[in-house]
């Protein structure tokens, strides 16, 4: 075969079904293939099944790439992005494609349109979004949920926060959009024609609660809901229902459903229904030509879910290379809602009928709903709303066809009960499950293909997991069944942690939480470690300080501050030395200080008897050994002298060092102790992940040492070099260059957003210049100098963020604060001596 | 003193004691730490960490555990024992409560069961 000359194929269209049959045809017969892909969308295969988190804003685009450039090089694969095919020659075996988004490519390509011959082809152009022929329906801000376009359209139309959108569908797409905007800040209201939600998936009663949860969430929800007209001048403005309700509207999204893109197929001559007609080979009525994806229609059907559709896909890429015994087969399929917090599982037929027996668990106050339809003692659907861990085993129940009978009292239980006797912990529920039993739906991977692979090829962890059996590589709802497996066979030497736990209070790492308290709105400590499964009753001193951060980081104005969780240092807004003593450093704004200064802290050295005054290594004062009982008077004194806490024990914006610059110095280019108290005064206050120290240089000899600072700013005639992630502790490292700006403003903005940034991507206790080794520097600079817009938002939220920080907490706490703090309870010693 | 004159002491309320926190009680020998669980349970400890001294009463407090806000020791508030590899103990005191009010026995030797 290697020796012969490859044969062409042409793929059409660039989804998951195709790049799931190369993935699996290049396993199969690496060689046989030279392989060209046309894709309509400028870019690569990525997971649609994740739009929904990307809309939330849970994942990125990067993380849900399925097949990254380097795939395409090194398989030799052929990929035009930005391409339509817009004829199929059958007689000469030719494609011909049109370029229609040069402007995402960075180039334009010379010819207009471009032809290439195959030998077999594979046509996957998918499905197109119905569009309700209603008035209206073409105005600008009309959109549809099918690509990354049309997320991207919302993300723009959300922005800001501000508007209302109006869904329309309230199936699985539309009520994922719904939550996504909703998280985006936007008001939303669902339209669904029918009385109850996701009625194809859902039974009457849990389409209820699952409307329950999504108007708890602030969704309205309006059900029997026709839509008769949109309406606006220019652009969307109003929905208008047959029963005369308007909605006003800023953003219209129609989820209604999809109908199989078969024109292109039509065009060629090839038999259509209602989608392409293949055969079980996956061959359209031109036995060269391949139809799979949405846009096939196979045993009469046509599909819309990912596992029947990866399914066609190793079916076809079978026939590919040669196997002609693989014929597909269509069998029931499973559902999940991707709505972070509300977990629905559904499967197989579950219409009332007269054949049919049921069995009902409810349970209102917690939520809880499941269903299951019987006929002839074997499940044959099942509905799950709240707990759903129980949906694969069922699932497995229904697609095997297993007699209940011995089981059916205790059925409903699910599988820890069914057996009977105690309950199974999760491990052995999953070593209890045979080994044909299906574990990851999307990808149709079997729990013997899982064990089969951690121990033929030695798989360690869950990433490898997933790169060598795509078992929870899709939407990831069976991440923790296929994490049970890994425990269950490697036992003690698992390590789930690619990603190191926050602490032992938890498996998460600090990433995923601080996810999830965006992603589930979770506002308090308490909430967040039931909502999370904390494992502990209340965490314990490593996690508490990080989630008080995140959470005080991430709800501004909202959050309240646990001192509780705070380390003692911040509890009490001073330093504790190894006597028990404390230290006490006023701001001194860019290091500069004056007489009155002075003399009142030589007054309140000698007053409270403070055995130490040193200068620090950041331009100020420390009084060192002050008692505890004594802070809140030494801080009535500073305070009365008009000077403020240095935050020199926080995990915030410390000091600003500064040069004399243009003021004194002969070699000064710009204003260095100006800027510096100047980023000083509107910066102080910021609690950031760990400490923050910055320095502004007058010129290029650095007296201020911004080399080495977390951020530093060095001025030059042609205005500022604003350099961050130095290091001058554990590690000393020299700083990186952000980017030059011309004026002290472009530097303030660039070194807030900056701030800012890393205050919403650095892990607790994590420095600057660790956290941008972690994410790149070069992501930093694109997001804070390139990306005007996003250096703008950012720059915006630390301004708003800083309404709340800057309140002085020594001048608080002198007028009586957290008394508490600086004064035993009770003195036992005087008693005693009375 | 006599230890037969104060054997239990009233020294505070509950609502005196933040929960998951700690407050001071000055005594002839030095400070006693009573904390206050989440679950309102209250201990109290020789305000002294086993390590290197130091006051127990400003670390964090999670479960029945304190940390130790010099050198993160974890001391476990029902027993006084260092908790995991390190070695070590407090000397702990009975505290009782009636309702809200809370009392300390600062005679005990630290060997007697306490009563929370």
């Amino acid at each position: 075969m290697a020796s012969e000359a490859k044969q062409r194929l042409v793929v059409v269209g660039n989804g998951m079904a195709p790049g799931r049959a190369l993935e699996r045809l290049f396993e199969a017969a690496p060689d046989a293939y030279e392989v060209t892909i046309f894709n309509a969308e400028p870019r690569v295969n990525y997971d649609r099944i994740m739009l929904s988190p990307v809309l939330s804003g849970e994942k990125s685009f990067e993380e849900i790439v399925i097949h990254g450039d380097g795939w395409y090089v090194k398989h030799g694969v052929t990929l035009y992005k930005g391409a339509r095919v817009t004829v199929i020659d059958r007689a000469a075996h030719t494609v011909t494609a049109e370029f229609v988004a040069t402007g995402n490519l960075g180039h334009t390509p010379l010819e207009p349109t471009v032809t290439v011959p195959y030998d077999k082809l594979i046509i996957g152009t998918g499905s197109n979004p119905i569009i309700l022929p209603v008035p209206g329906h073409d105005l600008p801000g009309v959109l549809t949920y099918r690509d990354l376009d049309d997320v991207e359209a919302m993300l723009l139309a959300a922005q800001g926060g501000r508007g209302n959108a109006v869904v329309i569908g309230g199936g699985l797409l539309g009520l994922e959009a719904a939550a996504g905007l909703k998280e985006q800040g936007m008001d939303v209201t669902v339209l669904h024609l029918m009385p109850t939600l996701m009625e194809r998936q859902l039974d009457p009663a849990a389409g209820h609660l699952l409307q329950r949860a999504i108007e708890a969430r602030g969704i309205k929800v309006i059900t029997r809901a026709n839509t008769k007209a949109i309406v606006g001048q220019g652009k969307v403005e109003v929905v208008e229902l047959d029963n005369g309700t308007r909605l006003p509207a800023t953003l219209v999204v129609m989820a209604v459903g999809i109908r199989p893109n078969m024109q292109l197929a039509k065009e060629a001559g090839l038999t259509v229904n209602r989608g392409v007609v293949v055969d079980a080979t996956m061959r359209t009525s031109d036995p060269d030509i391949f139809a799979l994806g949405e846009c096939a229609e196979a045993d009469g059907q046509v599909f819309g879910l990912v596992a029947p559709l990866y399914e066609m896909a190793n079916v076809a890429a079978a026939q590919l290379a040669g196997d002609g015994e693989t014929h597909f087969r269509s069998s029931a399929t499973a559902t999940k809602l991707k709505v972070t917090g509300i977990n629905l599982y559904s499967a197989g037929d579950f219409a009332e009928a007269k054949d049919r027996e049921e069995i009902v668990l409810r349970d209102a106050t917690r939520g809880q709903y499941r269903r299951l339809v019987l006929k002839d003692n074997r499940v044959i659907g099942a509905v799950m709303y709240g707990d759903t861990a129980d949906g694969p085993w069922f699932f497995d129940l229904l697609k095997r066809s297993v007699d209940v009978g011995d089981m059916r009292e205790r059925l409903i239980f699910g599988q820890s009960f069914a057996a009977g006797g105690i309950p199974l912990d999760p491990a052995a529920a999953v070593a209890a499950l045979p080994d044909d039993a299906e574990i990851c739906g999307c990808n149709g991977v079997c729990k013997g293909k899982i064990t089969g692979a951690i121990a033929g090829l030695g798989l360690k962890s869950l990433d490898e997991v997933r790169a060598h059996t795509k078992a929870s590589a899709s939407c990831g709802s069976c991440t923790g069944l296929v994490e049970q497996l890994l425990k269950a066979q490697l036992g003690e030497t698992y390590n789930p942690a690619a990603v190191q736990p926050m602490c032992g209070c938890t498996e998460l790492g600090h990433d995923e939480v601080r996810r999830l308290i965006v992603a589930k709105a979770l506002k308090s400590i308490p909430e967040l470690m039931q909502e999370l499964e904390w494992k502990t009753s209340c965490g314990c001193a490593k996690c508490r300080p990080a989630l008080n951060y995140y959470l005080l980081c991430n709800w501004p104005g909202e959050y309240l501050d646990d001192s509780q969780s705070r380390f003692i240092n911040e509890r009490v807004h001073a330093n504790i030395q190894k006597d028990g003593t404390f230290s006490v450093v006023p701001r001194m704004w860019g290091g500069q200080t004056s007489a009155k200064e002075l003399r009142a802290i030589a007054d309140i050295v000698e007053r409270y008897d403070i055995p130490t005054v040193k200068v620090t290594g950041g331009q100020r004062i420390d009084m060192l050994g002050v008692k505890k009982q004594d802070l809140p008077k030494v801080w009535a004194d500073l305070s009365a002298a008009g000077m403020v806490s240095g935050h020199a024990y926080a995990k915030g914006l410390r000091t600003v060092k500064t040069c004399v610059g243009t003021d004194w110095c002969r070699f000064g280019t710009q204003d260095s102790t100006g800027l510096g108290v100047k980023l000083e005064k509107f910066m102080w206050g910021s609690w950031t992940p760990a400490k923050v120290k910055m320095a502004v240089s007058g010129c290029p000899r650095n007296c201020a040492e911004a080399t080495c600072k977390d951020i530093g700013v060095v001025c030059v005639e042609s205005g500022y070099d604003i350099h961050f992630a130095g290091a001058a502790g554990l590690d000393i490292k020299g700083t990186e260059l952000l980017g030059h700006v011309a004026t002290e403003e472009e530097a303030i903005e660039a070194i807030a957003a900056l701030a800012q940034l890393y205050r919403e991507q650095g892990r607790y206790l994590e420095r600057i210049y660790k956290w941008a080794r972690r994410v790149g520097l070069e992501t930093i600079r694109q997001q804070v100098m390139q990306d005007g817009e996003r250096r703008r938002a950012l720059y915006d939220r630390f301004v708003f963020s800083q309404k709340f920080a800057q309140n002085d907490p020594w001048a608080e706490r002198a007028k009586g604060k957290d008394a508490h703090e600086f004064r035993p309870v009770a003195n036992l010693a005087l008693r005693a001596a009375e | 003193m006599n230890a037969m004159v104060m054997p239990w002491v009233e020294i505070c309320t509950l609502g005196d004691i933040p929960a998951r926190g700690c407050r001071v009680v000055q005594t002839e020998r030095g400070q006693i730490a009573v904390f206050r669980t989440a679950e309102d349970e209250v201990f109290a400890l020789d305000n002294r960490c086993p390590h290197k001294g130091g006051p127990l009463s400003e670390g964090i407090v999670h479960g029945r555990q304190v940390t130790c806000p010099l050198h993160n020791w974890v001391i476990g508030l029902a027993d006084g024992e260092a908790q995991g590899a390190d070695k070590g103990s407090v000397r702990r005191y009975p505290v009782r409560r009636e309702g809200a009010r809370v009392f300390l026995n600062i005679r005990s030797n630290g060997k007697e069961e306490g009563t929370s």
